[in-house]
């Protein structure tokens, strides 16, 4: 039998998801930390434009956001079938491409970032 | 030793005499610390000779008592009476056809296990006095989990992958190829490829984990899939992204 093409979509979302596993509740820590005023010297916004304008950590945030809106697209397509909605394809291309726009938007907005 | 009325209502097909199943309800007097299976033999015993079902040794070992008690897949052998106060349902396993009573076809199963080559592949043929293949603990480690399947379809009748997409290869077969894929002596990985990195191979997984839920002994199949996903993965992009490799 053929080898299946499924990789193509299962790699990311498998790395999304391990890497989604461990950001987000630093994520949601910070974030809480943020809301309630304490914001460590290090995250506070003027260093971390700094820090995002140098190309790698460009580079290193736009994979960072592609793998995740990625996996979070591909759990929702699951999700989807799961739930009854058989019309795969069209899911699929829905989630996915919401998930390629939402790449897209942050590597302009962090192009848009002048460089160190 | 105390006794218990227990009430069994099992599902009875006979493909000469019946258009379709029906549930019977035997009742007969266990002792407590029985299992189902016990029970099911006393019924053929003492009340009913006619009825079919599978089973062989009554440890665990052979997987051959496999079937649906109160809707969960489990082994006769292993569920005893005590965890089930009310009427016990007992069905074949869900998912295979019924060949009569409890007795399931399980063609379709032994049919996928043949086809993922579960059985040693030498990576160099050496004459039998070259002696032993060696290996060391850490190797055997790496794959001696999945060498405890009794192929006794529970994950299959567990799997609602299976239950939808009968052509899915499904837990067992592609734990048991991942377990001699593992195996350093082995040589057969490419082979077993064909088969279980094929959409109908362990592509149409979804990870719902059922089927180590109910593996009675602890493979944990779903990690086999999810293992056999990574490195799939890992075959895919090399194959696509370096074509020089390819042989």
């Amino acid at each position: 039998m053929a080898q299946s093409n499924k990789p193509i979509v299962w790699g990311p979302f498998a790395a999304g998801g391990t890497l989604t596993a461990f950001l987000t509740p630093a994520l949601i820590l910070l974030t809480l930390l943020a809301g309630l005023g304490h914001v460590p010297e290090l995250l506070a916004y003027e260093a971390l434009r700094a820090f995002a304008s140098h190309g790698l950590v460009k580079l290193g945030l736009g994979v960072v956001i592609f793998l995740s809106l990625w996996s979070a697209a591909h759990r929702l397509r699951i999700t989807c079938y799961d739930l009854g909605v058989r019309a795969d394809t069209l899911v699929a291309t829905l989630v996915y491409a919401v998930a390629i726009a939402g790449t897209l938007a942050a590597a302009v907005y962090l192009l848009r970032l002048p460089a160190a | 030793m105390s006794e218990r009325r227990v009430e069994l209502d099992v599902l009875r097909y006979n493909p000469e005499t019946d258009r379709t199943p029906h549930f019977q309800r035997y009742s007969v007097t266990c002792r407590e610390e029985w299992v189902v299976l016990d029970a099911l033999n006393h019924v053929k015993e003492t009340v009913d000779p006619t009825l079919a079902y599978r089973w062989s040794c009554h440890m665990a070992v052979c997987g051959s008592c496999g079937m649906m008690i109160n809707g969960e897949p489990k082994l006769a052998c292993k569920s005893f009476l005590r965890d089930y106060p009310g009427v016990i349902r007992v069905e074949p396993l869900a998912h295979f056809p019924v060949e009569r009573d409890l007795v399931t076809v399980i063609d379709d199963f032994i049919a996928k296990l043949t086809r993922v080559k579960p059985y040693l592949i030498p990576k160099e043929a050496k004459p039998i006095e070259a002696g032993e293949y060696r290996q060391t603990p850490a190797q055997l480690k790496r794959y001696k989990q999945f060498t405890l399947c009794i192929n006794c379809m529970l994950c299959y009748a567990a799997c609602p992958e299976y239950g939808m997409i009968p052509k899915f290869m499904g837990p067992a077969a592609i734990s048991l190829a991942h377990r001699w894929n593992q195996d350093s002596r082995d040589g057969g990985r490419a082979e077993r490829q064909e088969e279980i990195a094929a959409t109908e191979g362990v592509w149409e997984c979804s990870f719902t984990g059922a089927c180590s839920e109910v593996c009675p002994e602890h493979v944990d199949p779903a990690a086999a899939l999810q293992r056999v996903k990574i490195k799939s993965t890992i075959d895919w992009y090399l194959a696509h992204t370096m074509p020089w490799l390819n042989k």
